[in-house]
């Protein structure tokens, strides 16, 4: 295959990747990585590398959907960004420890809880009482519900900001966004509303990854000729996917491209044992 | 200017910055594809960089052209938080400024070198 040919072929798996990813509203770039390294051969690194570059775009190029509706917590959002920037830094820096079998297997695990959160509902909790710290740190805020500003309290600040450190990790080390992760810290154990975690995670996503890029730049993981049709094809799949939101029916899509995760994830633990991927 | 009216600022500022770094990339890959296109890709072995980091001779190549592109993607975030602080600074929220400070120091450690 050509440059030609094979910077073609990712195109199009990157637009499809973002498209669904946008769609389904699990992120196109949690499955670059397994689709270049599986099916077309390319080294975990560079793959990892394409795919951090696609996540930072998705999350700046949302962002001024995201700050029209209002929902997004910016005061949580900056305070929780000191968590996964260092944990970013951290997960960043390990990578060029850790073997590459090693890091597949870790990446399919992460896959695999990411289409299992997919497919279950979580179920809202409005937090009783809020944190005290939350009061101080002026986290408590409201968003726009159908009938005025609906008030929310923020519970469990420090449990939350340590699972960021965990996202943040995850995030540096495999080049994603964990946005599933960051959801959960503040849907689950903060107790923020879900559409507020979701722009949040949204805006935290973007500065993540920056953090983790200067690392990923300096050793060499961001190859400029295999992240531009990454790039440009995870772009332009999420903005027409985020056009189609809404009127498309994505419940059936959605429960489609989860197993289409989870097989990815099994083919991902399978080549790091054996040893097909090095 | 209302918390609102500066967010909206922002985000668009942002979209700005992505369609930027899209047409950089965009230019680049052109160039790209038609200096290299038929060329055999290598990306199965990773060679890695060694001492500083690599393709940045500015405009100098395809691959150098697209470097440019990303680095503008990569800045689209840090110019988001570089905004938060200015909004915090307006409000004189001093801890909240403070939080954004060591943001961007995690930031700059990552981006300028450690």
């Amino acid at each position: 295959m050509t440059v030609a040919a094979f910077s073609g072929v990712v195109f199009l798996v990157s637009a499809a990747a973002g498209f669904l990813g946008a769609l389904t509203g699990l992120g196109g770039g949690v499955v670059v990585t397994p689709v270049l390294t599986l099916l077309l051969a390319v080294d975990m690194h560079y793959a990892m590398g394409a795919s951090l570059v696609s996540v930072i775009a998705t999350s700046s190029g949302a962002a001024a959907a995201y700050v029209k509706e209002g929902y997004s917590n910016v005061r949580a959002g900056m305070l929780l960004e000191i968590a996964t920037t260092a944990g970013a830094v951290a997960g960043a820096h390990l990578t060029s420890k850790v073997p590459v079998p090693a890091l597949a297997i870790v990446f399919g695990a992460v896959l695999l809880y990411s289409a299992w959160h997919s497919m279950t509902e979580l179920t809202a909790r409005s937090a009783q009482a809020g944190d005290p710290l939350a009061e101080r740190l002026k986290l408590n805020g409201s968003y726009p519900g159908p009938t005025g500003a609906v008030a929310y309290r923020v519970a469990h600040v420090k449990a939350g900001f340590s699972l960021m450190v965990g996202a943040g990790l995850i995030s540096g080390l495999l080049g994603i966004g964990s946005g599933a992760m960051k959801v959960v810290a503040m849907d689950q154990a903060m107790r923020i509303p879900f559409k507020v975690s979701t722009a949040t995670s949204n805006f935290m996503i973007g500065v993540t990854a920056a953090a983790s890029a200067g690392i990923y730049l300096r050793h060499g993981y961001i190859h400029p000729g295999l992240a531009m049709p990454v790039m440009l094809g995870v772009l332009g799949g999420s903005l027409m996917g985020a056009r189609l939101l809404g009127r498309a029916r994505t419940r059936v899509l959605r429960s489609l491209f989860a197993v289409v995760i989870g097989v990815m994830a099994l083919e991902m633990v399978y080549s790091g044992v054996t040893g097909g991927m090095r | 200017m209302t918390d609102f009216r500066l967010e909206q600022l922002v985000g668009n500022l942002l979209r700005a910055g992505v369609i930027l770094a899209a047409a950089v990339v965009m230019a680049g890959g052109v160039w790209y594809l038609a200096a290299e296109g038929t060329a055999r890709p290598d990306y199965h072995r990773f060679h890695g960089a060694r001492g500083a980091m690599p393709w940045t001779q500015g405009l100098s190549g395809p691959l150098e052209t697209i470097q440019i592109g990303l680095l503008i993607l990569i800045a689209t975030p840090v110019a988001r938080v570089v905004f938060s602080m200015a909004a915090f600074g307006m409000e004189r929220d001093r801890v909240y400024v403070g939080i954004t400070l060591v943001v961007l120091a995690i930031l700059a450690y990552s981006l300028a070198g450690s």
